[in-house]
C-alpha cells in the first residue's frame, strides 16, 4: 500500500532516528511511504486563533499535494500530526477560513479537506493491524517493561484529533504488546513534558518532564517510547530521573529485525 | 355553513403582552361563518367557560374556535364546556396562540398577525368538523410493573392494597434494586436494608402480587386498558418452586471466580448464587457464563448437593403471555461508565472507587464486612478524597448535562459516616455547588462540616496519580485560588447516574416518549408528572428523572393511584379520532397494516357490487377503532388516499393550509 | 482604559479565541488540572472569569500567558467545553500582535540552543512568542 509521507523538519535533522526507523519498519511491513515532494514545515504548533490563515497555509499545501497524488497522508512526528490534522479539519469545517486560504494559495484545484491524515501508529493499528504486526515480529522484546508516553499532541483535543480515548488511550500499549514487550500503565502518560517551555522557563520543563518519568518509574517502566522529538528531548535532557527514552519506531524496527545495518550516527 | 364562535384568551399577560387580543377577535369576526367573536382574560376559568357556554346557546353555534394555549393543556377542558352547552365536543378547535405564537415572538405586531392566521386556520378546519361519538373499550383489571427496585415495589404494593393484581417483572434474580446495595440512607442515617427488606417480603407475601424475577418484557401490544405483554422468563437452571434457598449449592460450587455484581465486582461469588441474604425470591440462579456444567457438561456438584432436587441444567427460557390494563415503568438507573474519566485513575487504581462501590465497602454485608479498608492492600485508609459531579452537569458527550441530584447528599453521608466511624481520618469533599434542597437536607450537610469536620473545598479534582502506594490528588481550591496536592488513600467518585440501558428499547415497545437523556417523558412536567403521554403507561422512580428514595417512594405511590384510578373503571372512553378506510378506494396493498404501530388494521375479503350485476370479492382494510390511537401513520402510508383520520382528515388539514397561505 | 475600550478588547479576545466564557460553571477543573499552575500568576479559571468580566488588560500583563504549555489538558477536561487554552492563547496573541511586543527575538536564540535541542522547539517557540 502506498502512502504520502510527511516527515517534517526535525526528522531531517535532530530526529533522524524517528524517520529512519519509520522507513525501515514500513518497508518490512510491505508499506510504501513516499515522501511528499517539496513539503514545507507544518509550523510546529497549531495556531489556535480563529483568524489565523497564513500560518496554516504550509499545512494546506502538503494536504493538497497528497490529495493531488490521491493518497492518504502519513505523519509520524506528534507535532506535525497535530498541526496538519487540525488544519485539515479547519478547512473541512470552517468555510470562511477555507475560502480565504484558497484565495491565498490559488491552487489549480482548490483544497477542501479531501485528504485523510493518518499517524503512522494509526496505520499500524488500522491498516496493518496489531495482530498481523505481532505475526511479523522476529525479535519479540520479551520481558521489556515499556511505558507509553503519549504526551498532549496526539490525544488532545480529542474532539478534533479522534486518535484514541484521551484519558485512557490504548494504541501505544497495544503496540507494545504487539512487539512482544509488556506495557506499563502510569498516570502521567498523557500529561505534558513541558514542550517548547524549555526555551522560556527551563525549570518548569524540568518539573514537568520529571513528573512524567517519576510516575512511569513508580509503576515499573524501564523505558519510555514516544512519537515526538520534543518530548524525547525533554524527557532525556530535562527529566531529573534518567530513564531510557526512545522513539516507538526504533523498537518497532528492532522487533521486526531491521534495526541494524545502516543505522544513524 | 356552520355558525362559528371565536373566543380569544389573554392568558393573563402570557398571550396579551405579545398579541393584541382585541385586534385578533375583531379580525376573526369577519371570517366566513363567524357569528360571534370575543376575548377574555382567562377562558379556562369558570367565568370564561360560562361565557362560552352562554354564547353557544345564545348564538346557536355549530362550532367554536378557542384561541388559547396548546391543546395539550386545555383541549379537554373546552370540549367539556361545549358538551355542557349541548354541542358535540369534537366541534371545538384550538388555535394555539401561546406556545406557538406569543411565547416565541417579541414583537406585538408580528405576534398579532400570526395569531390571526392561526385563528383563521382553525376556523377553516372547524367548518369541516363533524360530530364524533366516542366508543368504549373494556379494562383488564391487572397491572404490570417493570422493574423491582424500591420504585417498582412501592407501586406494586400500593396497587395490590387497592385490591388489584400486579405482576412485577425484574430482570435480575431478585427484587430490591439499587436500594438493596445502599448502606445507610440520608438524612436520617437509617439502614437501607432495614427499611427495604420488609417491603420486599411484603411484596412476596401479598397475594395480589406476583414477582417474575430474572424475567424481561419481550413485547408489548395493545393499548390502554388492554395491553398484551410477552414476558421472557430466563432460564435460571433452578426450579424456582422447588428451591428452598438453603444456599448449600452456593457454598459447594467449585467455580469461585465470578465477579459479584451485587458488590460491584469488589469480591467474587460462585457460578450458582443467591445475590444477597435477603433476596426475594430466595432462590439460587446458575450463571450460564461461568457454570462448568453448562459450558462443558462436566461438574454437576450443585445438583449433587441439592437435597430438594431443584437443579435443572436443561431448563430453557420460557415465555409468558399476559393481559394488563396498565403498565408502570420503574426501570431505574445505573452510574455512568468512567472510561472517559481516567484522569481520576479509576481503572489504574483499585483505591479509586465509585460512590456505589463505597456503599458496599461501608456495608456490614459487603466484601469487607463493613470495615472500611483500602481495596488495594486491605489497610485502613486515613485520607479520603470525594469528588462530586463526575460526569454530571457536563456538556461533553461523555457526560450528562443534568444534575444527578442525589450525589451531594450521599457524599455528605459518606463523609459523615467516615468521620464518625473513623475519627482518625481526614475527609475532603471537592464540590462545584452543594445542592441540598429537601427536608432536613441542608442541615445534614452542615452537620458534616460543622460537627464532623469534613473539609469541603470549592473546586474540582483535575488529576489523580497513583504513586508510591498513595493517590496523589491534584485539585483546585477556588476560594483561595490555589492548586492543592493531597496524598490520599482513597478517592471516591460521585459518578453521574443515567437511565438503565433497557429503557430505550422498552420505550420503543411501549411507544412511550423519552428525552434526549433517555429519561421517560411525563405527560405534563407539572400537572401530570407520573403519567407517560402514552395512555396507560405510568412512570415511577429514576426512569423519569434523577430522584432520591423519598421522592421515588412518593412518585411510586402517585403512579399507583393513577393506575388504580384507571383499573377501577369498567369501561374506557375511546378516542373517536381514529382512522377509517374508504373501502371503495382501498386497493388492499397492506401498506397501512405494515406501518400501524398498534396492530389496529386487519384485512377482510368483502363482496362488492360490480358492473353488470357481477359481484367482486375485494380485499380491504379494516380499522379496529378500539385499538387505533389516531397517530395517522396509515393515512400517510396509503398510496390510494383511502385512509383518513376522523377529526384530522386530509381535507381539514388542507383547509388549514389554504387558510394559512391565503 | 475606558470601560468601553475594555469591553471591546474582551469582545475581540473572545472573537479570535472562538471560545465562550459564558459557558463556564466555575468548577475550577481547568486550574485543578493545569500542569503549569505554579508558574502562572493568573490561572486558567481566572482567564475565563476575567475575559468574561471584560478585564483583559490584567491578563495581557500576566506572566501566565508565557508559561501556558498549550497542553490542552484544561480544554480537554473542561466539563462545559469552555476551552480555556483558547482564551489564554487569544490574550497572548492580543499582546504579540502589537508593535514591538514580540516576546522572543531572533537574537535571543543562539544562547538558548544546545546540541540536542530539536528544531521543533525553536519553531514552536517562535510561533508562540512572536508574530
Amino acid at each position: 500500500m502506498v502512502f504520502s509521507y510527511f516527515p517534517g523538519c526535525t526528522l531531517k535533522t535532530k530526529a533522524k532516528d524517528l524517520d529512519l526507523y519509520t522507513r525501515k519498519s514500513s518497508e518490512a511491513l510491505g508499506l510504501t511511504l513516499e515522501e511528499l515532494p517539496e513539503w514545507q514545515c507544518c509550523g510546529a504548533v497549531y495556531p489556535q486563533p480563529r483568524d489565523e490563515i497564513a500560518t496554516k497555509l504550509s499545512s494546506i499545501r502538503s494536504l493538497a499535494a497528497a490529495r493531488d497524488l490521491g493518497r492518504d497522508l502519513v505523519t509520524v512526528c506528534s507535532a506535525c500530526h497535530h498541526v496538519i490534522k487540525r488544519v485539515n479539519r479547519d478547512v473541512q469545517t470552517d468555510a470562511d477560513m477555507a475560502f480565504k486560504a484558497n484565495n491565498y494559495l490559488q491552487l489549480e484545484t482548490p483544497y477542501h479537506g479531501e485528504t485523510r491524515v493518518l499517524h503512522y501508529l494509526e496505520v499500524l493499528r488500522d491498516v496493518v493491524g496489531f495482530d498481523r504486526l505481532a505475526e511479523r515480529v522476529v525479535h519479540p522484546l520479551k520481558g521489556r517493561k515499556i511505558g507509553a508516553y503519549y504526551g498532549c499532541l496526539l490525544l488532545r483535543p480529542s474532539r478534533e484529533m479522534e486518535f484514541d480515548n484521551p484519558e485512557n488511550p490504548t494504541i501505544l500499549e497495544d503496540f507494545i504488546r504487539a512487539i512482544g514487550a509488556e506495557p506499563v500503565l502510569y498516570a502521567n502518560r498523557n500529561e505534558c513534558c513541558g514542550g517548547y517551555i524549555t526555551l522560556e522557563d527551563r525549570p518548569l520543563a524540568v518539573k514537568r518532564a520529571s513528573a512524567v518519568t517519576a510516575s512511569a518509574r513508580a509503576q515499573g517502566a524501564e523505558c519510555l517510547i514516544t512519537a515526538c522529538p520534543l518530548c524525547l528531548y525533554n524527557l532525556r535532557e530535562n527529566a531529573r530521573d534518567h530513564l531510557e527514552i526512545c522513539y516507538f519506531t526504533e523498537l518497532l524496527a528492532e522487533a521486526l529485525g531491521v534495526k541494524e545495518g545502516g543505522g544513524p550516527q | 355553513m356552520q355558525r362559528i364562535g371565536v373566543f380569544v384568551c389573554w392568558c393573563g399577560t402570557n398571550i396579551a403582552a405579545t398579541v393584541d387580543v382585541e385586534a385578533v377577535a375583531e379580525a376573526l369576526s369577519h371570517e366566513p361563518g363567524v357569528v360571534y367573536s370575543t376575548n377574555y382574560q382567562y377562558m379556562c376559568s369558570q367565568a370564561g367557560q360560562d361565557m362560552i357556554r352562554d354564547a353557544i346557546r345564545e348564538y346557536q353555534l355549530g362550532g367554536i374556535v378557542i384561541c388559547s394555549c396548546s391543546p395539550r393543556m386545555h383541549e379537554t377542558t373546552f370540549r367539556k364546556t361545549a358538551e355542557r352547552a349541548g354541542l358535540n365536543p369534537y366541534m371545538v378547535e384550538i388555535a394555539n396562540i401561546r406556545e406557538q405564537c406569543s411565547w416565541i415572538h417579541k414583537d406585538k405586531a408580528t405576534g398579532t398577525e400570526k395569531a390571526i392566521i392561526l385563528g383563521r386556520a382553525a376556523i377553516a378546519k372547524v367548518h369541516l368538523n363533524a360530530p364524533l361519538i366516542a366508543g368504549e373499550s373494556p379494562v383488564t383489571k391487572r397491572a404490570l410493573v417493570i422493574g423491582g427496585g424500591i420504585a417498582g415495589i412501592q407501586t406494586a404494593l400500593d396497587i395490590a392494597d387497592a385490591g388489584f393484581p400486579v405482576d412485577i417483572v425484574e430482570k435480575k434474580p431478585t427484587i430490591g434494586g439499587k436500594m438493596a446495595q445502599i448502606d445507610k440512607t440520608f438524612p436520617t442515617l437509617d439502614c437501607a436494608a432495614c427499611i427495604l427488606t420488609p417491603k420486599m417480603v411484603d411484596a412476596a407475601q401479598n397475594e395480589n402480587i406476583r414477582i417474575l424475577s430474572y424475567s424481561e418484557v419481550e413485547s408489548v401490544k395493545g393499548f390502554v386498558g388492554n395491553f398484551h405483554v410477552t414476558i421472557r422468563r430466563k432460564a435460571r437452571y433452578v426450579k424456582e418452586d422447588v428451591c428452598t434457598g438453603c444456599g448449600l449449592c452456593t457454598e459447594k460450587c467449585p467455580q469461585k471466580k465470578v465477579p459479584n455484581e451485587f458488590n460491584l465486582g469488589l469480591d467474587n461469588r460462585r457460578a450458582i448464587y443467591i445475590p444477597f441474604a435477603q433476596a426475594v425470591p430466595k432462590v439460587a440462579t446458575i450463571d450460564p457464563g461461568y457454570c462448568t456444567m453448562l459450558k462443558t457438561g462436566k461438574c454437576g456438584v450443585c445438583a449433587k448437593v441439592c437435597t430438594a432436587g431443584a437443579i435443572d441444567y436443561k431448563q430453557q427460557d420460557t415465555f409468558l403471555e399476559e393481559e394488563y390494563g396498565a403498565i408502570v415503568v420503574a426501570t431505574g438507573f445505573n452510574p455512568i461508565k468512567l472510561d472517559r474519566y481516567e484522569e481520576y485513575a479509576y481503572a489504574q487504581s483499585p483505591d479509586v472507587v465509585t460512590s456505589l462501590e463505597f456503599e458496599r465497602l461501608m456495608n456490614a454485608a459487603g466484601p469487607t464486612g463493613g470495615t472500611l479498608l483500602r481495596p488495594s492492600d486491605g489497610q485502613h485508609p486515613h485520607t479520603l478524597v470525594f469528588v462530586q459531579c463526575v460526569g454530571s452537569r457536563e456538556t461533553r458527550d461523555c457526560g450528562k448535562p443534568y444534575c444527578s441530584k442525589i450525589c451531594c447528599m450521599y457524599t455528605a453521608k459518606h463523609a459523615m459516616l467516615c468521620r464518625e466511624k473513623y475519627p482518625d481520618t481526614e475527609v475532603y469533599v471537592f464540590y462545584i455547588d452543594v445542592r441540598t434542597p429537601g427536608k432536613n437536607f441542608d442541615e445534614f450537610y452542615r452537620r458534616a462540616v460543622e460537627e464532623y469536620g469534613v473539609h469541603y473545598i470549592k473546586g474540582m479534582v483535575g488529576k489523580v496519580i497513583p504513586e508510591g502506594g498513595k493517590l496523589k490528588v491534584q485539585a483546585a481550591d477556588l476560594l483561595s485560588n490555589e492548586q492543592l496536592h493531597i496524598d490520599a488513600d482513597m478517592v471516591i467518585l460521585a459518578a453521574a447516574i443515567e437511565p438503565d440501558e433497557s429503557a430505550r428499547s422498552l420505550a420503543t415497545m411501549l411507544t412511550a416518549s423519552m428525552d434526549t437523556n433517555d429519561f421517560f417523558t411525563e405527560a405534563h412536567p407539572k400537572l401530570r408528572p407520573v403519567e407517560s403521554p402514552t395512555a396507560g403507561i405510568f412512570l415511577s422512580g429514576v426512569c423519569q428523572g434523577p430522584k432520591d428514595i423519598p421522592e421515588t417512594v412518593a412518585q411510586a405511590g402517585a403512579a399507583a393511584s393513577k393506575v388504580i384510578g384507571l383499573l377501577v373503571k369498567d369501561k374506557l372512553t375511546c378516542n373517536p379520532c381514529v382512522a377509517e378506510a374508504d373501502e371503495l378506494m382501498c386497493n388492499g396493498c397492506s401498506s397501512c397494516e405494515k406501518v400501524c404501530p398498534y396492530g389496529a388494521i386487519t384485512y377482510q375479503d368483502k363482496e362488492f357490487r360490480g358492473p353488470n350485476r357481477t359481484t367482486l370479492l375485494r380485499r380491504v382494510a379494516q380499522v379496529n377503532p378500539a385499538v387505533c390511537q389516531g397517530c395517522g401513520a396509515c393515512t400517510v402510508a396509503c398510496p390510494s388516499g383511502a385512509m383518513d383520520l376522523k377529526g384530522f382528515s386530509t381535507s381539514q388539514i388542507m383547509a388549514e393550509v389554504d387558510a394559512i397561505c391565503k | 482604559m475606558t470601560d468601553t475600550n475594555a469591553r471591546q478588547l474582551a469582545a475581540e479576545v473572545i472573537r479570535i479565541s472562538g471560545a465562550d466564557p459564558k459557558k463556564c460553571m466555575k468548577c475550577g477543573k481547568c486550574t485543578a488540572t493545569c500542569p503549569a499552575f505554579e508558574e502562572m500568576d493568573y490561572h486558567p479559571h481566572q482567564f475565563v472569569d476575567l475575559v468574561d468580566k471584560g478585564q483583559v488588560e490584567k491578563l495581557m500583563n500576566a506572566k501566565g500567558i508565557w508559561t501556558c504549555l498549550s497542553c490542552f489538558a484544561c480544554l480537554e477536561r473542561c466539563p462545559r467545553m469552555v476551552e480555556p487554552a483558547r482564551l489564554i492563547e487569544a490574550v497572548r496573541v492580543a499582546v504579540i500582535r502589537q508593535q514591538g511586543m514580540n516576546h522572543l527575538k531572533p537574537q535571543d536564540i543562539p544562547e538558548l540552543l544546545d546540541e540536542n535541542l530539536p528544531q521543533q522547539a525553536i519553531t514552536s517557540a517562535f510561533r508562540k512568542y512572536a508574530k
